[in-house]
């Protein structure tokens, strides 16, 4: 099916979002703006005014109430979905690289940037889930990261562990109460950034994506890789279908490295592998410059991309995509539905 | 009486006034210490004279010191000649050099070196002689040395047996720093032999034969072989760059643009074979930079290696011994180049053993160019021709030495346009005659012999070539004999010209037939050509009387591609982008001979790769013969072996998959149970946001009425258009 071309930002996307019930889509990019459109015809909702500075990151509460971002004005500010108004606004010494809101959203982490004798931290605040309620100025949590700064991180499931993907290539295990570290493990490549990190709909295993040209399924619990996924281009971005056991990866020369010799160099290419079988299966071209971010519609419809080029892209996929099996998935398949009908005639 | 230690006076141990430390005795040192050794370096002992009178003396010394003073300075009277009691001299002298450095280097050079027919020179360092030759060193009685058990080695050929059966290539691959040999397995991932961390400094190579694979060090180069990949030989040669073999292997060429400059160590010229190292002339290294490469040329069979002194003569050396034939170099005045041929050839109605080079000279003066063919060791040139207004001229031999193609571009008298004519030698034929293709009106920038074939393919521009940012079109050319009658090989016809191309580069197939015309190290096009030179399909009218039917069989495009070579049997050819011309796309594709393309990887910091030569085949030509007429039920064989190991890999492939499929659904469901577990030890909801929706949705409908929201979708089904008169 055709794409759906957003052209509401003026420079490179940083984060896009879509929220639980896959029928929003939220962006933001460095054009200090936050856009909300429809995700089945990419009209534009409305637009969230307030930052002063690049936005890098943005999550949705999973009542599509409430709406956090962070900022490079050093900021973390929370909006009403529905009206564009803003909740609260928390300052902190640095800019803020990552938001997300824990499953209940009842908690918020931010990742701090290490910068001007700060070191980077993951600080974590008590939300309320009312627009009207006050929120809270404390931070719950404050976990300083002493040794390679934290550039991702996410609440995995209960709140119980906090992860964190590092700019050393390791990935943080961290206690959800009270912020213990309990294991750090290098992951990726030593010194090779984690660019992402997405989870499962169950938070019981995420993605990483990772400078160092591979992506990696790796499980919440014991931070075991469970599949790797190797690509041609450095990774900007990973993010895990629902309905169907893909994968969707992002990434491309950055933009002071591509060369000016030839366009293909840059391979700017939503690639998608099979999450099981590690196997490449397809790929989307279309943006001009590398993918900065992808996003996998919640309800399994489509995917969206958002590119240093900006313009997100909004892809709905065709019969084929869910036709599309390995033989041995058919099979399993085949299995599961006799198995099905054998239960109702026995019912 | 001096006073010494043994007679002490009190006076002398008075330490108040006398202190030890404070006398200075460094001048008293200098000139007192015994220096081990010294003045005997700078002496050695010459060996295997010939046995001279007091009156012969004279004129030996003299001769002998020609010899001695081309490596160092010595004079007559540093000369001592020992005589007998018998008036005769007991053949051998003493000879001081001004400096050790001077004895050693004599050592080095001038040792087995031939002084005259019947004498070879020994020379040997005087303290080397005291040192072993002293009376009491040696036994009197002859105890024969240890000889150690024999070993058996690794057979350097087993890589011709694949263990498949199959008779895949090997080749070797260069990527980073890791150094990987792999079978083909055409579709799939190469099967993978050995694989090495920093195996090679620079680069590798093979041997001609595919024996040994040559790695480059700072220290010298390591020849590797045997199924256990293990070190074969090591020779030291500092700084070495480049590496050349002779045909069969037996000797071995390395360069380095540094001096060699660790005595006793590092000869430019190593044999494998024999113990004694035959040592080509060491000032072979110290030439500049743009030395032209390889220095030695070695004729087919390894009996002789030839060096040019470009504009002076040709020096051809006999081997093994590596003295030069007839001890003269043989003078040509002007000699630009030359080449042996690449094989031994039978000329017609010669019966005698030769080896045969050809060697072009310019104009000079009013004397017209020359291009002759030598024939070896007879120093005979079998045939010469003369050319004029030449600006330059290349020698192209067929792999069979049967044709020598000279290109020779010309300019006109304003020596301004130029053109390519094609003086082709016919050696194996009666009184090699010359036949002459002027048909081209264009610059030839390449040519190349179909290998045991008679056709030839050349690239011609009609620009200049230059330094240009785009590089000018080229039209490809294909050449062809006539029929004719018998065994005869016609003349030799254009058969066809293909315009407007970017080709730069003529890769035939090592067993002729197929050729492959490509753009090679160009950003902007990078065009494979497959072409078929007997195609079985129709032939056009045109070209009936030809031995060729062109047909292009596929165009491949590959990116960046650098470099290109067929494999040793001719059944697929590798292309790749390597990162020692640029840093895009690096990596290799793989082609069957119809240009089909087999394989792609994409490998970064991807340098070499290379197919490992095999030697000629055993089998006799009847033989081959043999195989060749019932092809069609060893292909059956063969097809029947791919068609079931493709489906067992299938098998295979898919029983893998089922495995990871069950895996990963084995560990869904534990760790689902586990988290449902544990929300409910928490006392929390299964589904955490589920409450939270319900209690919104809830909230909200309260607030207002219920909404129904319409949304119209249109869809264009067919649309006509009509034009209504």
């Amino acid at each position: 099916m055709r794409p759906i071309l957003l052209s509401g930002h003026e420079r490179a996307l940083t984060q896009i979002k879509y929220n639980r019930d896959g029928d929003l889509l939220f962006s933001v990019s460095k054009d200090q703006q936050i856009c909300v459109w429809f995700a089945h015809n990419g009209e534009r909702l409305g637009t969230y005014h307030g930052h002063q500075g690049a936005i890098w990151t943005i999550d949705v509460d999973p009542t599509s109430t409430i709406l956090a971002s962070g900022s490079a004005d050093n900021t973390i500010r929370l909006w009403e979905i529905k009206t564009g108004r803003l909740l609260k606004t928390w300052d902190f010494p640095t800019a803020v690289k990552r938001v997300e809101f824990s499953e209940d959203g009842s908690k918020l982490l931010g990742v701090t940037e290490k910068r001007m004798g700060h070191l980077g931290t993951i600080v974590v605040l008590d939300i309320k889930l009312d627009v009207d309620a006050e929120q809270s100025d404390e931070k719950v949590m404050t976990i300083v990261c002493e040794d390679s700064k934290a550039t991702v991180a996410g609440w995995s499931y209960l709140s119980k562990y906090i992860i964190a993907g590092h700019e050393d290539g390791s990935v943080s295990q961290f206690d959800g109460k009270n912020g213990d570290l309990l294991y750090n493990i290098p992951i990726h490549e030593l010194n090779q950034p984690i660019t992402d990190l997405q989870w499962s709909h169950d938070r019981t295993y995420f993605i990483t994506a990772s400078k160092d040209k591979t992506s990696k399924l790796i499980t919440a619990k014991d931070l075991e890789v469970l599949k790797t996924y190797p690509a041609d281009t450095p990774l900007n971005s990973a993010t895990i279908t629902r309905k169907k056991d893909y994968v969707i990866l992002g990434g491309g020369q950055a933009a002071m490295d591509v060369t000016t010799t030839s366009a293909r160099q840059g391979k700017f290419e939503a690639r998608f592998y099979h999450k099981i079988f590690e196997s490449e299966i397809g790929r989307v071209r279309g943006h001009f410059g590398p993918l900065n971010t992808v996003a996998a519609d919640p309800t399994g419809k489509s995917y969206a991309s958002g590119g240093e080029d900006g313009y997100v892209r909004i892809h709905h996929f065709d019969k084929g995509y869910y036709d599309f099996m390995y033989e041995v998935e058919r099979e399993r398949q085949n299995k599961l539905n006799q198995q099905q009908q054998q239960q109702t005639v026995s019912a | 009486m001096a006073p010494s230690f043994d007679h002490l006076r009190d006076e002398d141990l008075d330490e108040d006034d006398f202190d030890v430390d404070e006398v200075d005795i460094s001048d008293i040192r200098e000139k007192y210490e015994v220096q081990l050794e010294q003045g005997y370096d700078a002496f050695v002992v010459v060996d295997g004279l010939p046995e001279v009178t007091e009156e012969q003396k004279p004129k030996l010394v003299k001769f002998l010191l020609k010899k001695l003073n081309t490596v160092g300075k010595t004079r007559e009277d540093l000369i001592f000649m020992p005589m007998g009691e018998d008036g005769k001299s007991m053949r051998f002298a003493f000879v001081e050099y001004s400096s050790p450095a001077e004895a050693a280097a004599a050592c080095r050079q001038l040792d087995l070196v031939p002084l005259d027919k019947k004498h070879t020179l020994r020379v040997n360092k005087l303290t080397d002689v005291d040192r072993y030759g002293r009376e009491g060193r040696i036994d009197d009685e002859y105890t024969p040395p240890q000889i150690e058990e024999f070993q058996e080695k690794e057979h350097l050929r087993s890589f011709m047996a694949d263990p498949s059966g199959r008779g895949r290539d090997q080749f070797v691959m260069f990527r980073g720093e890791t150094v990987g040999f792999s079978g083909n397995n055409e579709k799939d991932t190469p099967e993978n032999i050995v694989d090495r961390q920093h195996w090679t400094e620079t680069f590798v190579q093979w041997s001609p034969l595919g024996t040994y694979l040559t790695s480059v060090h700072a220290q010298g180069v390591q020849l590797w072989g045997g199924p256990s990949w293990t070190r074969q030989r090591r020779f030291a040669h500092p700084f070495v760059n480049l590496v050349a073999f002779s045909p069969n292997e037996k000797y071995l060429v390395t360069w380095s643009n540094r001096p060699i400059s660790i005595p006793e160590e590092g000869h430019p010229a190593l044999s494998l074979d024999t113990p004694a190292a035959a040592t080509a002339e060491g000032d072979a290294p110290k030439k500049a930079p743009k030395f032209p490469w390889p220095a030695f040329k070695w004729s087919a069979d390894d009996k002789y290696v030839a060096r040019l002194n470009p504009g002076q003569s040709i020096s051809v050396y006999e081997l093994p011994r590596m003295n030069l034939l007839d001890k003269t170099a043989i003078k040509i005045e002007g000699v630009v180049d030359f080449d042996w041929a690449p094989a031994t050839v039978q000329r017609d109605g010669v019966k005698t053993y030769e080896q045969l080079f050809c060697f072009w000279t310019p104009e000079i003066g009013s004397n017209p160019a020359r291009v002759g063919l030598m024939s070896i060791p007879s120093k005979q040139v079998v045939r010469s021709l003369n050319l004029f207004s030449v600006s330059d001229a290349k020698l192209h031999w067929q792999s069979e030495g049967a044709y020598i193609c000279v290109k020779v571009d010309r300019h006109s008298k304003s020596k301004k346009s130029q053109a390519t004519t094609l003086e082709i030698f016919r050696v194996k034929e009666k009184g090699v005659p010359v036949e002459v293709v002027d048909t081209i009106k264009d610059t030839v920038i390449n040519f190349a012999w179909e290998p045991k074939g008679d056709r030839f393919v050349i690239i011609s521009t009609t620009e200049p070539v230059g330094a240009t940012a785009v590089p000018p079109k080229t039209s490809v050319a294909f050449f062809c004999p006539e029929k004719a009658k018998g065994n005869a090989v016609g003349n030799f016809k254009h058969l066809r010209t293909l315009e407007k191309k970017n080709s730069n580069a003529i890769y035939w197939s090592p067993k002729g037939r197929f050729v492959v015309v490509a753009t090679v190290a160009n950003t902007q096009s990078s065009d494979l050509d497959f072409y078929d030179l007997d195609f079985e399909g129709e032939k056009p009218e045109s070209d009936k009387d030809l031995t060729a039917n062109l047909q292009l069989m596929n165009t491949a495009d590959h990116y960046g591609v650098t470099d290109v070579e067929w494999d040793p049997s001719g059944r697929f050819v590798a292309t790749w982008a390597s990162a020692w011309k640029h840093s895009m796309e690096n990596g290799y594709h793989l082609y069957d001979f119809k240009g089909e393309q087999l394989r792609e990887e994409a490998i970064e910091k991807f340098k070499q790769f290379q197919w490992r030569p095999r030697p000629a085949t055993l089998l006799s030509k009847e033989e081959q013969k043999a195989i060749r007429r019932n092809l069609r039920e060893y292909s059956r064989i063969f097809e029947q072996e791919d068609a079931e190991r493709i489906s067992s890999a299938d098998v295979a492939v898919v029983e893998a998959r089922r495995h990871l499929l069950e895996e990963w659904f084995a560990w869904r469901e534990s760790i689902v149970q586990e988290v449902a577990e544990e929300r409910e030890i928490y006392g929390l909801p299964a589904d955490p946001a589920a409450e939270l929706i319900k209690a919104k949705t809830s909230e909200l409908s309260t607030d207002g009425e219920e909404q129904v929201i319409e949304e119209i979708m249109e869809e264009v089904l067919e649309e006509t258009e009509e034009i209504v008169q």
